[in-house]
């Protein structure tokens, strides 16, 4: 079963539609309690670090989700989601996040910022994550802060300057952009996440 | 590379998919949600549903199309037409939108767009602006086309960017189901003079036209209706023509 976290402000309602759309039953975490029931867990996002990281201390979710991390069951960042994995942003100085990809949120460079619409990304590697994904794909983003590029990086988009669009480490692993609104090849990077569960 | 996104338009009353000219003479288009679907398997980047029936059972219809298309196709919904709260604007994304779009509202009270951007992000807020040339500018009309607030549209949307609007829907009324082509110079005045995306809307008569949008008048995103649900083209013939063209598009 996967569980989609929901702290008041993701979008885990379209995140929710497209597993059911692929046949995977998935239900909301909104307290600690839910955990024992699920073997997945989904950290979605829209709205701002900060804001995102207070709801979860709120909700007690916070500490779930960082043992969840640490104790090798797969976790899976979307949008801001996958920010909060990173240490902190620059979007809300002095908030901490899940530190689980080194390094900081930085602003995207440029005249138009969010970036909002289709992006081509770069396949690197061969990450399960991205199997049968077309290298050169596009997907939808709806973004003003990109995660940090350290190890781990899975794929990369540009926008002025290039971010890392997909970042994985072991168990842990996330997308910048929505695969949820990017059609079949986001469809498909869910369904490669979520396996035979 | 940022793809230049073709976003089919959906005019909505009472449930049905209609499409006038300069906002009157409506005539019936078909049925929302087939036409999602059809628009979605034609390669459609995103779509927008405005609904343009102004009764509270209009209303309630959007609400649960939205909901119906948002299980079965997976990209962007941008939904407007009514909007005239933050709530209202929460009741939308719930349904399903992934945007919302606000016109007279937000011309009444422009805190909805900072309230909205700072509830849900400024990626789910869009502000739509009713352009109608006044001499040698324009002016954002509301209610539908039927009033002029007397604003420049122009400075309007610089200021809701400000706000918090994250995406500009520029309608042309003078333009709107003639197939006379986009109103270049408002889309390209607007585009360089906001910090956020600029879909061009309104006009939408042949492939040049819409090239000329994205070239002359610099628009992120092309909006057309009467074109795709004339059936005189698809999307996909669009993106062609524009891909050929050398325009970035989701291929």
């Amino acid at each position: 079963m996967i569980g989609i976290v929901d702290y008041g402000a993701g979008n885990l309602r379209s995140v929710r539609k497209a597993f059911a759309f692929l046949g995977k039953d998935a239900v909301i975490l909104d307290s600690p309690e839910g955990f024992a029931a699920v073997d997945r867990v989904v950290l979605p996002g829209v709205g701002s670090f900060g804001y995102a990281m207070d709801r979860l201390r709120e909700r007690r979710l916070f500490e779930c989700i960082g043992e969840w991390g640490a104790s090798g069951r797969p976790l899976f960042g979307i949008c801001l989601g996958l920010q909060l994995l990173a240490e902190t942003s620059d979007e809300s100085p002095g908030v901490t996040g899940f530190g689980f990809f080194k390094g900081v949120c930085r602003r995207l460079p440029g005249k138009k910022v969010p970036q909002i619409g289709w992006n081509s990304v770069r396949v690197l590697g061969q990450d399960p994550l991205l199997a049968g994904i077309r290298d050169g794909e596009f997907f939808y983003y709806a973004n003003s802060f990109y995660p940090p590029a350290g190890a781990g990086v899975l794929a990369v988009s540009d926008y002025g300057i290039e971010f890392a669009a997909a970042l994985g480490k072991d168990n842990v692993s996330g997308v910048q952009f929505h695969p949820e609104k990017s059609g079949p090849a986001g469809l498909r990077l869910l369904a490669n996440w979520a396996g035979s569960c | 590379m940022l793809a230049v996104r073709v976003i089919p338009c959906l005019d909505v009353d009472e449930g049905r998919v209609v499409k006038g000219t300069r906002f009157e003479d409506l005539r019936p288009a078909g049925d929302p949600v087939e036409l999602a679907r059809a628009y979605n398997d034609q390669g459609a980047d995103e779509l927008c549903f405005l609904d343009i029936g102004a009764t509270p059972g209009s209303r309630e219809t959007m609400m649960s199309l939205v909901g119906k298309v948002s299980e079965q196709v997976f990209i962007p919904l941008c939904v407007g037409g009514g909007v005239r709260s933050v709530e209202d604007m929460r009741r939308l994304l719930h349904a399903g939108a992934d945007k919302v779009a606000v016109c007279s509202a937000a011309l009444r009270d422009p805190g909805i767009l900072s309230e909205g951007a700072r509830m849900f992000g400024s990626q789910c807020v869009v502000l739509s602006v009713d352009a109608k040339r006044a001499g040698r500018s324009w002016h954002a009309w509301r209610n539908g086309g039927r009033e002029d607030s007397g604003l420049d549209a122009v400075e309007w949307a610089a200021r809701a960017a400000k706000l918090g609007a994250g995406e500009i829907l520029l309608n042309s009324i003078d333009r709107d189901g003639t197939k006379a082509g986009y109103d270049i110079e408002l889309v390209r005045t607007v585009a360089e003079k906001v910090p956020v995306p600029v879909i061009a809307s309104g006009g939408a008569g042949t492939l040049g036209q819409v090239l000329d949008a994205i070239r002359e008048g610099r628009a992120d995103a092309v909006l057309l209706a009467s074109l795709f649900h004339e059936k005189k083209m698809t999307v996909g013939d669009v993106k062609a023509y524009l891909k050929e063209k050398g325009v970035p598009v989701r291929w």
